[in-house]
């Protein structure tokens, strides 16, 4: 009874809408990315190989599903609810470490594919393989979106001038994530 | 610092950053609606089915 591959899902949910978050920088947008690619997932789920990576699959359909609506409405509202600059918590600035703020906003300035790819690569653990094959674009092309994207947050972040520049601590991050929403 | 990649050193303090931002927002609170979802779904496929749920036989 190895079940139906469905009742995998629910287990993607967390990780698909920071996805989502990450490429509208909107929460309420990025729910609603998350319901359609669920939606889609649901009702083609013959199209999933069993056995192959259903994350990949998911962000594939989400990404898939935010470039197309980003086309049809053309005015993207990026941070339309202020999520992103306003609303966010701030680490108070007592030390040398890299702000969380200034991280969210330094990644906020890349173009939507650079920021898309470092979330593949960077964050969530896909080969560059994986995220080539996700974007429908060469190896290669992932490869230089996250070398241009990393050295672009290097340089707005100062971070080959040497300094510390991790998020200090658990504290932080938490106190950053508090309001649910904190895009990135 | 002028070439096509950044340190190696910077590289990883990135994509440490990046794991730690998408992670925290990775544990934060779904929304109701997103945790209803697929029991929204299962039960509209139920009925679709005409497969009566939970049993509930005449």
């Amino acid at each position: 009874m190895n079940g139906d591959p469905r009742d995998e899902l629910v287990e993607h949910l967390p990780a698909l809408r920071a996805f989502a978050i990450s490429l509208t920088r909107n929460g309420a947008t990025a729910d609603d990315m998350v319901q359609d690619t669920v939606v889609k997932a649901w009702t083609n789920i013959e199209k999933f190989e069993p056995g192959t990576n259903m994350r990949a699959w998911l962000f594939t359909i989400l990404r898939n599903t935010f470039y197309s609506s980003r086309r049809k409405a053309k005015r993207e509202v990026a941070d339309v609810d202020g999520i992103f600059t306003e609303s966010m918590a701030e680490k108070p600035a007592h030390d040398g470490h890299l702000q969380m703020t200034d991280f969210k906003t330094a990644f906020a300035k890349l173009p939507d594919e650079q920021r898309e790819t470092l979330i593949l690569v960077g964050a969530s653990g896909f080969s560059y393989e994986e995220a080539a094959a996700m974007c429908n674009v060469a190896v290669g092309t992932i490869k230089s979106r996250a070398n241009r994207g990393r050295k672009k947050l290097a340089e707005l972040m100062n971070l080959d001038a040497d300094g510390p520049v991790e998020l200090t601590d658990k504290a932080t991050v938490a106190v950053v994530s508090n309001n649910g929403n904190s895009a990135f | 610092m002028s070439n096509d990649t950044p340190s190696e050193k910077a590289r990883q303090q990135i994509d440490a950053n990046l794991r730690r931002v998408f992670q925290a927002q990775e544990q934060a609170e779904l929304p109701d609606r997103l945790k209803a979802l697929l029991d929204d779904l299962k039960a509209q496929d139920t009925a679709a089915d005409g497969t009566p749920n939970d049993g509930a036989n005449e």
